[in-house]
């Protein structure tokens, strides 16, 4: 974990609502895809969690949806602007646990993380299978991205807009996969974990106070007892989750 | 060269600055962002008699300029605190560490309270009667003076190490509360905890927190805790640990001017884990700024 100054190099909206901001400074803290930075915006009090979607050793990149007040004025800095950041925040995803053929499940702006995460796993030489879902075609982005990583992906809209029609647990295969990631809504996850029959790792949000394990605001019931999502996890073992 | 030390009733702080319960748990997290030892004192995470899991998420909501939580207690019961966490601090940390002693009735204060008393490591026990009382209806013990007093008699007894009572700021009177600690054995008082409030989501139109109602604090309520340190100062003549919003080292000198002998950092601490070492290190300039050569010489300056 590492608290710092970032520059803001760029932002562009990559589809309805979402966008991407690179941000440049130190990565040194990041050590695993599914980590995440703690962004603090002027105006508001506590800081904003984001997944970091991919880093290099100048910057790393957050994929986000403006959904309130901390999101959208993200979205609108400009260039050059500075911000503070704790970085290298949560677990991440255990890459060794993957297998020879890893399914990665991303909802929405939960897909973020997946893309760092396919990126490496193709740099180790497994070729993951990732499953996309979004609500609706407006919405839909990276489809390409993972596609020039060199993964096999699938998208799939709710109202079929786009890619095939219905739920990302309707486009998941039914064997030949030997782990999963997936980082999505709570109710996506719930899906995700009752329709797959390998093991897998799951990251969930919880509204947080710190995001470094201090203030006990985002508890959650595992089968080993409390922990913390910003702290022992995002990331969770699917044997360890209770619904 | 200035003075930051202040003596909270025989123990010497090298600065009057501790970060509050709640918000830096049993420390291990902060020292990977700092020397704890800068600190000039520690307050650690309410403890219980039992384990508790706390209330169920979301425990955290915005406010402008603050924060509101409902994290319910959640701690490993005192066993765990004085067997494990304490002795792993100490391991980092050589201050002096005040123990957050909560519950649900006069049996449970006593019992936690004489077992922090009797631990080595312990320097200072804050007794936090913000909870609410499980026997008489849910009221918090620190929402009446007979609760309060009785609860500070029940630890008085049991305990030799100094028990600075912590007072809930959801009354209408402070100084009669403060006063009923004083009367029962207090050695000091601390002041404020959370001010009860609550969000709505407006496109669900439920409260934000599953709790409903949670604590506010942080920047927000800076004002009213120090109008309260005021009031608690002009009332009884123990030592006072002030907090409420401090974010500054300007807030620390204003809280001390105010009747603090001490003050506490909670919210801030969340927001930047660099908030009591800047603090720190903020309070030379400003104390040479103002002159002050000795800044246990604010205590209080600022009554008349
Ligand atoms: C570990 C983690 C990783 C995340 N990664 C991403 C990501 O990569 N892309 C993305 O778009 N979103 C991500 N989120 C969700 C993101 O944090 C929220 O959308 C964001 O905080 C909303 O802030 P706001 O000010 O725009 O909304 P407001 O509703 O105005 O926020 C009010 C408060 O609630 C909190 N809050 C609101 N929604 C959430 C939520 N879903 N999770 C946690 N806190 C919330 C805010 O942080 C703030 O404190 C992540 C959340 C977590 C916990
Ligand atoms: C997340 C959080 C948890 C807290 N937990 C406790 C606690 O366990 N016991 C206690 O006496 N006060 C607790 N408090 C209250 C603080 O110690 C402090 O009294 C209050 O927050 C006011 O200070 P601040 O405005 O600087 O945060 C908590 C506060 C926060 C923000
Ligand atoms: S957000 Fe503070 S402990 Fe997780």
């Amino acid at each position: 974990m590492k608290k710092g100054s970032y520059i803001i190099e760029n932002t562009q909206q990559i589809a309805k609502n979402t966008y991407r901001t690179r941000l440049k400074g130190d990565t040194s803290a990041i050590v695993a895809p599914g980590q995440f930075v703690n962004i603090a915006l002027a105006g508001s009090f506590l800081r904003r969690p984001l997944s970091v979607c991919d880093w290099d050793e100048k910057g790393l990149w957050v994929i986000y949806k403006t959904v309130g007040k901390g999101t959208s004025a993200l979205s609108k800095l400009e260039p050059g602007q500075k911000l503070d950041l704790l970085t290298g925040l949560g677990n991440g995803f255990d890459m060794e646990l993957a297998g020879s053929r890893p399914m990665l499940i991303g909802g929405g702006v939960g897909v973020p993380p997946l893309y760092g995460l396919a990126k490496r796993l193709m740099k180790q030489g497994v070729r993951p299978l990732a499953i996309l879902g979004f609500n609706t075609a407006e919405e839909v982005f990276y489809e390409k991205e993972f596609a020039e990583l060199g993964c096999d992906v699938v998208v799939a809209t709710v109202d079929g807009s786009y890619g095939q029609k219905g739920f990302v647990t309707d486009a998941m295969p039914q064997e030949g996969t030997t782990f999963f990631y997936a980082c999505g809504p709570e109710p996506m996850l719930k899906a995700v974990y009752n329709r797959t029959n390998t093991s897998g790792q799951l990251s969930f949000e919880e509204r947080m106070g710190c995001g470094f394990g201090a203030c006990m605001g985002c508890a959650c019931r595992t089968k080993y007892g409390a922990k913390r999502i910003c702290k022992d996890g995002p990331v969770l073992m699917k044997e360890e989750v209770v619904w | 060269m200035v003075d930051t030390s202040v003596k909270l009733c025989d123990i010497q702080l090298k600065n009057p600055v501790i970060p509050a319960s709640g918000t830096f748990g049993f420390g291990h997290e902060f020292a990977h962002w700092y020397d704890l030892n800068v600190l000039g004192a520690i307050c650690l995470k309410g403890t219980t008699k039992d384990p508790r899991f706390g209330n169920e998420t979301p425990r955290i909501a915005e406010a402008p300029a603050g924060m509101l939580n409902a994290v319910g207690l959640q701690n490993p019961g005192i066993e765990a605190v004085l067997e494990t966490e304490l002795p792993a601090l100490r391991k980092l940390y050589s201050g002096p560490v005040i123990a957050n002693i909560s519950g649900f009735s006069k049996e449970e204060y006593v019992f936690c309270c004489e077992k922090a008393d009797q631990s080595p490591h312990v320097d200072i026990i804050e007794v936090n009667i913000s909870c609410p009382n499980v026997q008489s209806g849910g009221m918090s013990f620190g929402a009446s003076a007979k609760d309060a007093g009785e609860i500070t008699k029940a630890v008085r007894a049991v305990c030799k190490k100094p028990i600075f009572m912590k007072l809930t700021p959801n009354v209408t009177d402070i100084a009669e509360i403060a006063r009923a600690c004083e009367a029962n054995g207090a050695d000091g008082i601390s002041l404020i905890n959370t001010l009860l409030a609550m969000r709505i989501d407006i496109k669900n139109r439920k409260p934000v927190l599953a709790n409903t109602t949670g604590g506010l604090s942080g920047p927000a309520v800076f004002p009213v805790a120090l109008r309260m340190v005021w009031q608690v100062y002009k009332a009884v003549k123990l030592p006072i640990i002030g907090m409420g919003g401090v974010s500054c080292p300007e807030d620390v000198v204003e809280m001390m001017l105010a009747g603090a002998t001490a003050v506490q950092v909670g919210a801030s601490n969340l927001q930047n884990p660099f908030a009591c070492p800047e603090i720190i290190d903020g309070l030379p300039p400003l104390l040479e700024r103002l002159g002050v050569s000795r800044i246990a010489e604010l205590i209080g300056a600022a009554h008349y």
